[in-house]
């Protein structure tokens, strides 16, 4: 056990955890945050992807030492009510079906174009493409994603 | 507008409503959450009256509908009120829409599956809207004192004209909602139809974005623990499970094995339990149980065969063997092969089909094959339970509650009436959460440990588990005259553990002398419902197999079609025949005009494909071209027969899915075994399809007629897996038998 100092969401506290507990789980289990998905555990689908220092990270196996001292933003930090631009795009296409990787999406599709803000077909599939949609909502990712680089 | 007769009867929908424990209690929050749009109009009324099951009204007009079905991803959520709504005739965006519990004594069928929720929920939708309606109609013209024919609604508000009387519906619902249901309803003609047919948003659309809890891993109580599960290959059986070497671990509880039914159960089908015992592990937080799960000891021996008594729809009861032994994919490709050399079940025969072989100028004979498929729904399997001494609570995935109660019944020693599941939206189903195992795990789990508990499969849990779609095989046969004319067709299909036919379809009813046969061979990996079953396996093989006997014939693929479709619906051979020629053809006509199918656009490589099943009618055009052996789907262009479509845009969204998820599985699904263990257990070996290999495009268009709607979840699935194949073959000049297609795909050397 050790304490950790997370900022997570802008909200600053102090955690006595397993510092190899992946960040996944301690969203999920300590904070509870479960906006942020498990979907495989070995980086391999993306539905647990979060911001560390804006980046977007697997945060299944992520370590919580980690991101001491770091900025973390998950879903539930995106916006203030879903109002971020690919969340907006989202509801505008209406991309869900199940939803479950859907959070995992935006948060890869929102630091996308915060890197890109004008991507191109090629640029959108190569990042998108560690998010798995088991409901194969491949076009409507794209389709929101071009909407929010446009607004 | 039409009569419809009611079916409520007052007794015991109150009889229902007092067994659900009293008033509906919402919170502001709860409220925010659910409205579909425009905020500012919804706010919590004073009091809610009840109508029926579905509807509630407040008396400010503001109205609650329960969705009945569990919701997977069909959007059901969203297009089952929009059918009450409808003929309730109130305005969209003063509904607020709540998932019901499952609850038998007030609602008809809970069950999302076989694309049948829309289908089924049609008329009793339908019909609870419409008598809600008149009920409000019938108070109005007490109130006001005129005849309730004179008496017209629109969104939400009740009108007389001649006396210019108006009001709300929260108005009169007080008084509307006392009044006898009447017996017979007036429901709109097709023409009058506000919502049904426009488009309108998931109503959880906001929810899903904003990452809420939504789903059954989401949930959390005081006190809860976590648990995970132990399983055996197939063909063994837990021999010990060592609780010391994980009990002095950090946060774990305990360690144990839980037997998963009661002896001698007596099964309904959709109760598979892959094993009969599991170790569990339950501890304080999900790491550090997945951390004891990894250093578990547990031991397993082989499983000697067993047997069970299963109830299956329509054929009774029947005692299934589970067969001992280490299966590999191997084994069964050699079982397989062997079993397709013999005789099958005659499923169907007309006319005199050996003859016709005999006399034949040419014969045409291909094998096609398919492995079994891990569903991965990307929620992996998971439940919550809090089971005490006198009653159990469930909070998990499940498409088909019904199902499992008894089992849950049996398991737990608890009357049914004590056992209540609240059915969480599920992170996909795709028919394998059909199969409620992990309900009936997690509540042992619970009952076992006294406190409640969050089951949660790991995703090699998940993917390892079980009930898989069933590895097939079939080789079709086709005898032609001189003048190439189809005189005989012949299908015999098989698999592990069962055979894929469905033998009164296309193109029976279309051939003089037709063969169906079929044949099984046991095996102890599980199988279960998987996306359209067996349509999804029959489709693909059929309709490559016609696209290369129109080839042979010279005939165009969309023509040779249409030609049979025009002699089974002219002078049809046999009886039982599963389709309807007409609407089957009008898709084919339609996929031809929308695809430009004369045309093939410069740079791709086409191929067609149709198929009925789930009551809807699909024909698929697929345009791909290779990027070096790796195929580049650059559009699909489907045509849908399902009646009348209640929400366009979602069933667009569904159809892109099934259409994704069938090219994902047609080039790269495979689930092998080896001595009974899978050989990928997690996405880095199980490829699924990606962002990068979807297609560039989509098309879907529907036929415009007044129908009442079928089911798209699984429709447009089994087509495209043959309109790849058949794309493919034009790209490469070579035919793909075998799934999965990816790793076969390269140019014939003629092509180079
Ligand atoms: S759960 Fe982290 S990538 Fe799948
Ligand atoms: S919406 Fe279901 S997995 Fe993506």
């Amino acid at each position: 056990m050790a304490a950790i100092n997370l900022n997570i969401n802008g909200k600053k506290q102090v955690l006595d955890i397993d510092p190899k507990t992946p960040v996944l789980w301690v969203l999920r289990d300590h904070l509870n945050l479960v906006g942020t998905k498990f979907g495989c555990g070995v980086a391999q689908c993306g539905a647990c992807t979060i911001h560390v220092n804006g980046n977007a990270v697997r945060s299944c196996i992520l370590p919580v030492s980690q991101i001491e001292n770091k900025e973390v933003i998950t879903i539930e930090g995106l916006s203030e009510d879903g109002d971020h631009p690919v969340q907006k795009a989202w509801l505008e296409h209406d991309v869900a079906q199940c939803g479950y990787c859907q959070t995992g999406q935006i948060m890869t599709a929102a630091a996308l174009l915060k890197s890109n803000p004008s991507p191109s077909d090629e640029d959108i599939e190569n990042t998108m493409n560690g998010n798995i949609c088991r409901c194969a909502t491949y076009l409507r990712i794209k389709a929101a994603i071009k909407t929010a680089a446009n607004s | 507008m039409t009569q419809v007769k009611t079916t409520i009867n007052r007794r015991s929908f109150i009889k229902a409503s007092a067994l659900a424990g009293g008033g509906l209690m919402l919170s502001f929050s709860w409220l925010a959450g659910c409205k579909p749009k425009d905020e500012a109009l919804l706010t919590v009324p004073e009091e809610w009256f009840e109508f029926n099951s579905y509807i509630k009204i407040g008396n400010n007009g503001v109205v609650t509908l329960m969705s009945p079905n569990p919701e997977f991803g069909s959007n059901v959520k969203t297009s089952m009120p929009m059918i009450l709504a409808d003929e309730l005739d109130v305005d969209w965006k003063n509904v607020i829409v709540q998932q019901a519990d499952f609850y038998p004594e007030r609602y008809d069928r809970q069950f999302t599956g076989g694309s049948q929720g829309i289908r089924q929920g049609w008329k009793p939708l339908r019909t609870a809207g419409a008598t809600a309606r008149q009920m409000l109609i019938d108070a109005s013209a007490k109130q006001w004192n005129v005849p309730a024919k004179e008496i017209t609604t629109e969104a939400g508000m009740l009108h007389h004209k001649s006396s210019g009387k108006k009001a709300g519906y929260g108005e009169m619902a007080s008084l509307a909602a006392t009044l006898p249901i009447p017996a017979e309803v007036a429901v709109k003609d097709v023409g009058d139809f506000k919502i049904i047919g426009t488009s309108r948003k998931n109503v959880e659309g906001k929810n899903i974005v904003t990452g809420k809890p939504l789903f059954g891993i989401d949930h959390k109580v005081e006190g809860m623990l976590i648990a995970m599960i132990v399983h055996p290959p197939f063909g063994m059986m837990i021999k010990s499970l060592d609780a010391s070497s994980v009990k002095s671990m950090p946060g774990i509880k305990d360690a144990f094995t839980i037997k998963t039914l009661t002896e001698d159960y007596e099964r309904n089908g959709f109760d598979t339990t892959s094993f009969l015992e599991l170790g569990v592990i339950v501890g304080n937080t999900t790491w550090e149980v997945m951390n004891a799960k990894k250093a578990l000891k547990v031991k397993f021996e082989l499983m000697p065969e067993y047997s069970m008594t299963m109830q299956q729809f329509g054929r009774g009861k029947v005692t299934a063997i589970m067969p001992k032994g280490l299966e590999s994919t191997e084994g069964h490709r050699t079982e397989m092969a062997k079993a397709s050399k013999r005789k099958g079940d005659i499923l169907r025969k007309d006319g005199n089909p050996e003859a016709a072989f005999k006399n034949a100028a040419k014969v045409l004979e291909r094998t096609y094959s398919a492995p079994h498929l891990a569903h991965n729904t990307m929620e992996p399997a998971n439940c919550f339970a809090n089971v005490t001494a006198d009653k159990a609570e469930i909070y998990g995935p499940i498409q088909a509650p019904g199902f499992i109660t008894d089992t849950l019944a049996a398991r737990l020693g608890l009357p049914k009436e004590k056992i209540h599941i609240r059915l969480a939206r599920m992170g996909g189903g795709f028919g394998v959460r059909a199969y409620g195992h992990h309900l009936v795990e997690a509540a042992v789990i619970s009952q076992q440990v006294k406190a409640p508990v969050k089951l949660i499969y790991t995703r090699e849990d998940d993917m390892t588990y079980g009930i898989y779609r069933p590895a097939y095989t079939a080789t079709y046969r086709a005898a032609l005259d001189k003048d190439n004319n189809l005189i005989a067709f012949h299908v015999k299909g098989g698999g592990i553990p069962e055979h894929p036919i469905h033998a009164n379809r296309f193109p029976a009813g279309a051939v003089d002398n037709y063969l169906a046969e079929g044949w099984a061979i046991p095996s102890n990996i599980t199988i279960g419902a998987f996306r359209a079953p067996r349509s999804n396996f029959n489709a693909a093989a059929e309709q490559s197999f016609l696209d290369e006997l129109a080839e042979l014939v010279g005939k165009d693929p969309i023509d040779f079609r249409l030609e049979l479709l025009e002699r089974a619906k002219n002078n049809p051979v046999g009886k039982d025949n599963d389709y309807d020629p007409d609407r089957y053809a009008g898709v084919l006509k339609l996929v031809k005009e929308k695809s430009n199918w004369s045309q093939t656009p410069a740079n791709v490589s086409r191929g067609v494909a149709a198929y009925f099943c789930h009551n809807t009618y699909v024909a698929e055009v697929v345009d791909l071209k290779l990027a070096g052996n790796n195929p580049v789907i650059e559009n699909v262009i489907a045509a849908v027969d399902c009646g009348i479509v209640v929400n366009p845009d979602a069933a667009k969204n569904m159809g892109e899915g099934g259409i994704i998820d069938g090219i994902g599985n047609a080039l790269f699904g495979e689930l092998t075994f080896k001595d009974g263990v899978p050989d990928k257990n997690n996405f880095h070996q199980y490829k699924m399809i990606r962002q990068k290999e979807s297609p560039k495009k989509i098309e879907v268009h529907f036929v415009k007629n007044e129908e009442d709607p079928t089911g798209l979840g699984e429709p447009l699935f089994p087509p495209v897996f043959a309109a790849v194949a058949n794309a493919l073959y034009q790209a490469t000049g070579k035919r793909y038998y075998d799934q999965p297609f990816a790793k076969h795909v390269e140019m014939s050397p003629s092509r180079m």
